[in-house]
C-alpha cells in the first residue's frame, strides 16, 4: 500500500490543492478568492517538480510512463490554467464589486477551479494506472468534472445544452468501454493490467489465439474510448461541444480526456500486446483492424468535415478529431522491436504518440487561446466570443501578437517544417512504416495535405487579409476587444513561443519519450509488493 | 561553413528586415543578396569542378539521434551549379522589383529573402530529412508573396499551389521515411541515419517491388514541382498571378527543386525503378511537351503563354534525364540552368511591360518594338534563347537532351522525334508572341497613349492612371531594369557559345550516374517481391549477396554498405 502511495505524490499534491481551492473559492473576502487561481498554479507546479522526481516504475505493462506523463501532464495543465482565467464568475464579480454582498452559493469559481483540478488529477491517475477498475475510476475522475465545466463555462444556454449533450453521449461511451472491462475480467480473471497481458499470452500459446469474450472485451474497451479522444464513430459531439464551450474550456477538453482516452488505449492494447497477427508483431486481428478502420476514418471524417467549417472553435474540433485519427496509427504500429539498438524512437509508436499529446497540446492552448482573448461588446453591453473566421481577417496588423500567435499555432498544427508540428508528425510516419502499415501512413499523409487547406484559412487571413469591417454583422454588430485576462494572453504567448522553441529541445524530448515508452512484453511474474500487481492466474483461478 | 553561410545570410537579412527604416529597406535586401553572390564566387574558385561525385564543402552536426536527423550540408558539383543559379537570381529580382512593390515593402523583401535561403538549403542538404524541410519551408514564402502581391486571381492561385505542392511532397516524405527505415532494418542494422550517402546505398540494395514504390512515392513528390503532365495544372495560375519576382523565382528555381530532386535522389537510389518506369514517365513527358506547346499557341495572356511554355521546356528536361545516357543527363542538368536564365528574364520582361501598361493580353499589346526598342531587342533575344536558336544557351541544352534520348539504351528515337515536333511547337508559339508584341503595328491599351507608364501598385486589375506621376517610369527600359538584364543576358550568350566548362564539369558527375542506372539496369529484379514483413535473416541474406553501392567514390568518410563491384554474382 505504502509503495502505491509512494508513485502517487503529484496527485496527492493536486488533491490537497483543489480541496484548498475549493476552500479559497467560497470566501467572502475578494483577494482571497483571487488567491485560487495562483494556489491551482502552485499545486501545478508543485505536482510538476513530484512527478520529475519521484516517479517510480509502476508495476504495469507500460512502467515507465509516469514521469514523462505526469510531468507532460501538469505542464500543459498549467498552460490551461492560465488560459482559463476569468472564465465563470465574470459578471457575478463585476457585481459583487458594485456592492451586491457575495453569496457562495452563487459564485462558481470554487467549483471551476476544482473540477479544473480534480480533472488533471484524474488524468494523471490514468497514467499511474495498473488496473482496470483503477483505470476506470481515473477515467471517470477525468471526465466527470468536464461535464460540469462546460455546462458552466458561459452564460448562455448553448453551454448548457453542449454540457447536457456531453454528459449523456460521454456516460454512452463509459458505459461500452466498462462493459469491455468487464468482458475482458471475465475472460482473464483479473483486473491487473499485468495479469491480463500474462492470461492473454496463455491464451496466444494455448489456442493460438484470443477467445471471443477477451477479443469483444478488447474490441468494446477501445470503442467506448474512442469518445474520449474524439474518434469515429463516437466523435459526433465534438464539434457542437467545443462550439457551446468557452474557449478556455474547449481548449481543456481538447487535451485532458485525449490524453487520458489515448493512454487508456495504450494501456489495453500493452496488456493485449503487439504480439499476434503473422507477423507476430501485431495487435490481435480483431483489434488492429478495428483499430486500423477507425484511424483512417477519423482523420478523414475529421479533415473533411473542417474544410465546411466557418466557426473556428468548430475547425478546431474537427482538426482535433483529426489528430486523434493521426495518433492512432502510432497505436496500430506500437512500440517496436524491443531489443533496443539506436532506434528506438525510430520504430515506437507509443513514443511518437506522447510526443505527439505534448506538442499537440502546445500548439492547441495557442490556437484556442487567439479565440479566448477576443471578446466581442456587442451594444448593448453584453460580451460575447469571437467565433468565425472572418473575425481573424488581418490580426497580424490591428493586433499582431494575436495574429501571429494564430499564424504560429495553425502552421504547426498543420505540420508545415520547422515548426514542431512537423516534428511531431514525424515519428508517426517513421513508426507507421516501420511496423509495416504502410496504407496508413499514406493516408497520414494525404490527411495532413487535406488539413493544410483549413489550417491556410486560420493562418492565412490574420498575416495576408485586410481587417474586415463586416465580420460582425453576423453575430450581431459590435466591436472586437481584447480580453481584459492578459495571462491568456501569457498563455498564447508560451504556446506560440513552445511551437519554434521547443524544436531546439527535440532530442531530449523524444529520448524522454521514447525512455517512457518501454514496453514490457509480458512478464509471468509481477513485482512483488505491490498490491495491485498479482501473479497471472489461469483463466478459471478463482480470483483472490 | 560556407554552405552555412550560404543559406543563413539571406534568412538572417530577411529577417531582420522589420528593423530597418523604409529607405534603407532595398539597400538591405540588394545587400542581403550580394553577399552570397561573393561568397559563392569565392567558393566556387575553391571548387574542383569535374570531381564527379565527391562531395565539397561538408558540414555535419547531429541533431536528433533518437530520429537520425543530422543537419548536414555538402555540395556537388550539380548542387553548385543549381546553388548558384539562385544565388544569381537573387539581386537580379531585388532589382527588379525596385519599382513593381510600393505597399507592405518590407514584408515582400523580407520574404524573397528568407525564400533564397531555403531555396540554397534544398540543393545543399545532404540529410533526406532536412532536404525535405527546406524543400517544404520554400512553399511558405512563395504562398506569402503570391497572396499578398499577386494579380487578381492571387488567392486560388496561392492556395492551389500550395496544396498540390504539399501534397505531392507528404507522398515522398513516406518514401524516404521507407528507405531510411530499411536501412535501419536490413542493411546496417542498429544504425539509423537519415545521411544520403547511407540511404542510397541502402536503396540500391531494396527489392525491385519496394524500389518501385519507394519511386512512385518519390516521383509523385517531384512530379508536382517539376511539373510533369498532368499534375502541372497548378503552375500556369501560379506564374500567371505571381508578382513578376515570384514568377521568375518560381519558374527560375523552384521548378528544379523538382527535378534535382529526381535527379538526386530517383535516379540514384531507385536506378532499377526508374529504368522499369522510365517509358512512361517519357512518354508523360512528350505528352507535356507538345500538350503544353499548343496550349501556349492559343494563349492571349503573354505571361501565361510564358508559364505553359516552362511546362514544355520542362518536358525536354526530365525526358533528357530518363535517356540514362550522359549526354541526356548533362544536357537535362544545363537545362535548368539555361530555363531559369531565359524563362527568368521573358517574366521580368512581361513584368516591366505590366508596370506601364497595366495589361498583359496580346489584343492590348501590340508593336511596341517600335516605342520600346531595347525592351523588344532583349524581348527577342530571351525568346530566341527559349526556343533554342543555336548561338543561344537554350539550343545546347534542348540539343543534348534530344541526343541524349536518341542514343538512349532505354529510351530511344521515336521519343526524340516525337520531343522533336515539341521544339517546332516551341518555335511557333513564341514567334506568334514575337510578332504581335515586338512588330506589327502599335497598339496600346485604352489611357495609355501618351508618352510612358507608371510604375507602382502591384495589385491585379487594369487601373486607369490619369496624368504623369512623378516618378513615372519612361517608355524604354531604365538603366536599373538595363542592368538587371544584361548579366542574364551575357549568361546565356556565354553558355550558347562556350558551354564547354560546364559540360566538362558535368561529365564526372552524369557519368556516374549513368553508368549507376546501367549497372542496377544489367543486375536485373533483385529480388522477389517483398511480402509485407519478411523474416529479417532473409533479406539480410538477399541483400549480402547482391553488391550494394557503385563503383563511385565513397562520400566524406564511409558509410556502411559494401565495396563497389560491377555485375555481381547471385
Amino acid at each position: 500500500m505504502i509503495d502505491k502511495v509512494q508513485t502517487l505524490w503529484p496527485e496527492i499534491a493536486l488533491f490537497v490543492t483543489t480541496c484548498v481551492v475549493m476552500v479559497l473559492g467560497l470566501s467572502r473576502d475578494r483577494s482571497t478568492r483571487r488567491l485560487v487561481g495562483v494556489v491551482s498554479g502552485l499545486g501545478l507546479a508543485a505536482a510538476l517538480v513530484l512527478a520529475l522526481v519521484t516517479s517510480p516504475q509502476l508495476a504495469g505493462p507500460l512502467p515507465a510512463l509516469a514521469a514523462y506523463g505526469k510531468a507532460v501532464i501538469a505542464a500543459i495543465g498549467l498552460l490551461l490554467l492560465l488560459l482559463a482565467a476569468g472564465t465563470v464568475d465574470r459578471d457575478y464579480e463585476a457585481s459583487v464589486a458594485r456592492g451586491e454582498p457575495f453569496d457562495p452559493l452563487k459564485g462558481n469559481r470554487a467549483e471551476f477551479a476544482s473540477f479544473f483540478l480534480f480533472s488533471l488529477t484524474g488524468l494523471m491517475l490514468c497514467v499511474s494506472a495498473t488496473d482496470l477498475i483503477w483505470l476506470f475510476l481515473a477515467l471517470e475522475l477525468t471526465s466527470l468534472p468536464t461535464y460540469v465545466m462546460v455546462a458552466i463555462s458561459s452564460k448562455r444556454s448553448r453551454s448548457l445544452e453542449a454540457g447536457v449533450k456531453y454528459f449523456f453521449l460521454g456516460a454512452l461511451g463509459a458505459a461500452i468501454f466498462l462493459y469491455g472491462f468487464v468482458m475482458l475480467y471475465g475472460s482473464t480473471g483479473t483486473t491487473s493490467l499485468t495479469g491480463i497481458q500474462a492470461a492473454l499470452g496463455h491464451q496466444l500459446a494455448a489456442e493460438g489465439g484470443l477467445n471471443t469474450l477477451a477479443t469483444l472485451g478488447l474490441v468494446l474497451s477501445v470503442l467506448g474510448l474512442c469518445f474520449k479522444i474524439a474518434a469515429v464513430p463516437m466523435h459526433f459531439y465534438t464539434a457542437d461541444v467545443y462550439q457551446g464551450a468557452a474557449a478556455t474550456v474547449s481548449a481543456f477538453l481538447a487535451f485532458v480526456p485525449k490524453t487520458a482516452g489515448f493512454i487508456a488505449i495504450m494501456l489495453i492494447c500493452a496488456a493485449a500486446g503487439w504480439r499476434f497477427g503473422d507477423s507476430g508483431h501485431d495487435l490481435p486481428d480483431s483489434l488492429a483492424a478495428t483499430l486500423s478502420v477507425i484511424a483512417v476514418l477519423t482523420m478523414t471524417v475529421g479533415n473533411v468535415l473542417a474544410l465546411l467549417q466557418t466557426s473556428i472553435k468548430r475547425i478546431l474540433a474537427y482538426s482535433s478529431i483529426a489528430h486523434s485519427g493521426y495518433m492512432l496509427v502510432g497505436i496500430v504500429a506500437g512500440p517496436g522491436p524491443s531489443d533496443g539498438g539506436g532506434g528506438g524512437f525510430f520504430t515506437n509508436g507509443l513514443a511518437a504518440v506522447l510526443f505527439y499529446l505534448l506538442c499537440y497540446g502546445v500548439m492547441n492552448v495557442g490556437a484556442f487561446a487567439v479565440v479566448a482573448a477576443l471578446e466581442r461588446r456587442k451594444s448593448d453591453g453584453s460580451i460575447e466570443e469571437v467565433e468565425s473566421v472572418n473575425d481573424l481577417f488581418g490580426l497580424c496588423q490591428t493586433r499582431p501578437v494575436f495574429g501571429w500567435i494564430m499564424v504560429l499555432c495553425a502552421l504547426g498544427l498543420a505540420g508545415i517544417p520547422p515548426l514542431l508540428g512537423f516534428w511531431a508528425k514525424l515519428p508517426l510516419f517513421t513508426s507507421g512504416i516501420s511496423s509495416g502499415h504502410i496504407g496508413l501512413v499514406i493516408v497520414l499523409g494525404l490527411n495532413s495535405a487535406i488539413a493544410a487547406y483549413y489550417y491556410l484559412r486560420l493562418a492565412g487571413p490574420p498575416y495576408l487579409e485586410k481587417p474586415d469591417p463586416l465580420a460582425g454583422i453576423g453575430a450581431g454588430g459590435g466591436t472586437i476587444e481584447e480580453t481584459p485576462y492578459a495571462s491568456r494572453v501569457l498563455a498564447g504567448l508560451l504556446s506560440a513561443a513552445g511551437v519554434v522553441i521547443l524544436v531546439a529541445a527535440l532530442p531530449r524530448l523524444m529520448e524522454a519519450s521514447k525512455q517512457a515508452a518501454v514496453h514490457m512484453p509480458g512478464t509471468v511474474q509481477a513485482s512483488p509488493g505491490s498490491k495491485a500487481a498479482m501473479v497471472a492466474p489461469r483463466a478459471d483461478e478463482p480470483r483472490p | 561553413m560556407t554552405l552555412l553561410l550560404l543559406i543563413l545570410t539571406p534568412i538572417i537579412f530577411g529577417l531582420t528586415i522589420p528593423l530597418i527604416p523604409k529607405e534603407r529597406v532595398k539597400l538591405w535586401a540588394m545587400v542581403g543578396t550580394l553577399i552570397p553572390v561573393a561568397w559563392y564566387v569565392f567558393a566556387a574558385f575553391n571548387f574542383t569542378w569535374s570531381q564527379g561525385h565527391e562531395d565539397s564543402y561538408v558540414w555535419q552536426y547531429d541533431w536528433v539521434p533518437s530520429l537520425g536527423l543530422q543537419v548536414s550540408l555538402a555540395v556537388d558539383t550539380v548542387s553548385m551549379l543549381l546553388i548558384g543559379l539562385t544565388v544569381l537570381l537573387g539581386p537580379i529580382v531585388i532589382l527588379g522589383s525596385f519599382t513593381a512593390v510600393t505597399e507592405r515593402m518590407k514584408t515582400y523583401f523580407a520574404w524573397l529573402l528568407i525564400l533564397q535561403g531555403a531555396m540554397t538549403g534544398v540543393f545543399a542538404a545532404r540529410d533526406l530529412i532536412l532536404f525535405y524541410v527546406f524543400f517544404e519551408f520554400t512553399l511558405i514564402p512563395m504562398f506569402v508573396l503570391i497572396s499578398l502581391y499577386g494579380s487578381t486571381n492571387r488567392k486560388k492561385a496561392a492556395i492551389k499551389f500550395f496544396l498540390y505542392t504539399f501534397t505531392g511532397s507528404i507522398i515522398a516524405l513516406a518514401g524516404l521515411v521507407y528507405v531510411a527505415w530499411f536501412n535501419y532494418a536490413n542493411v546496417t542494422p542498429g544504425v539509423l541515419t537519415f545521411d544520403f550517402g547511407s540511404l542510397r546505398a541502402a536503396a540500391n540494395a531494396m527489392p525491385a517491388s519496394a524500389q518501385a514504390w519507394v519511386f512512385g512515392a518519390l516521383m509523385l513528390g517531384f512530379a508536382v514541382k517539376v511539373p510533369l503532365f498532368p499534375v502541372h495544372t497548378w503552375l500556369p495560375l501560379a506564374h500567371t498571378e505571381a508578382p513578376t519576382a515570384g514568377s521568375v523565382v518560381l519558374a527560375g528555381v523552384l521548378l528544379k527543386l523538382g527535378t534535382y530532386g529526381i535527379y538526386r535522389f530517383v535516379l540514384e537510389m531507385t536506378p532499377l525503378a526508374a529504368w522499369q518506369f522510365a517509358g512512361p514517365v517519357a512518354v508523360l513527358a512528350v505528352v507535356g511537351i507538345l500538350y503544353a506547346g499548343l496550349i501556349c499557341w492559343v494563349q492571349t495572356d503573354v505571361k501565361k503563354l510564358v508559364a505553359y511554355s516552362s511546362v514544355s521546356h520542362l518536358g525536354f528536361c526530365v525526358l533528357g534525364m530518363f535517356a540514362f545516357t550522359s549526354i541526356g543527363l548533362s544536357g537535362s542538368v544545363l537545362y535548368m540552368i539555361n530555363h531559369g536564365l531565359s524563362t527568368g528574364a521573358l517574366f521580368l520582361l512581361i513584368g516591366m511591360v505590366y508596370e506601364r501598361y497595366h495589361t498583359r493580353q496580346l489584343k492590348e499589346l501590340g508593336g511596341l518594338g517600335a516605342k520600346m526598342p531595347m525592351w523588344s531587342t532583349f524581348m527577342v533575344f530571351f525568346a530566341m534563347a527559349s526556343i533554342g536558336l543555336p548561338g543561344l544557351n537554350g539550343f545546347v541544352s534542348e540539343f543534348m537532351c534530344l541526343l541524349g534520348t536518341f542514343q538512349s539504351g532505354r529510351l530511344g528515337p521515336w521519343y526524340a522525334a516525337a520531343a522533336g515536333t515539341g521544339m517546332i511547337v516551341g518555335a511557333i508559339y513564341m514567334l506568334y508572341m514575337l510578332g504581335r508584341v515586338v512588330w506589327g503595328p502599335l497598339v496600346e491599351p485604352a489611357g495609355h497613349g501618351h508618352g510612358g507608364g507608371h510604375g507602382g501598385g502591384h495589385r491585379g486589375g487594369h487601373d486607369d492612371h490619369h496624368g504623369a506621376h512623378p516618378d513615372a517610369l519612361p517608355a524604354d527600359l531604365t538603366k536599373r531594369e538595363i542592368a538587371v538584364l544584361a548579366p542574364l543576358a551575357a549568361a546565356c550568350i556565354f553558355l550558347g557559345v562556350y558551354p564547354t566548362p560546364i559540360l566538362r564539369a558535368l561529365e564526372g558527375s552524369t557519368r556516374g550516374l549513368a553508368g549507376h542506372v546501367e549497372r542496377a539496369q544489367t543486375r536485373g529484379p533483385a529480388l522477389p517481391a517483398a511480402t509485407r514483413t519478411p523474416p529479417e535473416e532473409e533479406i539480410l541474406k538477399q541483400s549480402r549477396q547482391q553488391p550494394s553501392m557503385s563503383d563511385q567514390p565513397v562520400r566524406g568518410g564511409a558509410r556502411g554498405g559494401g565495396q563497389g563491384q560491377t555485375g555481381g554474382g547471385r
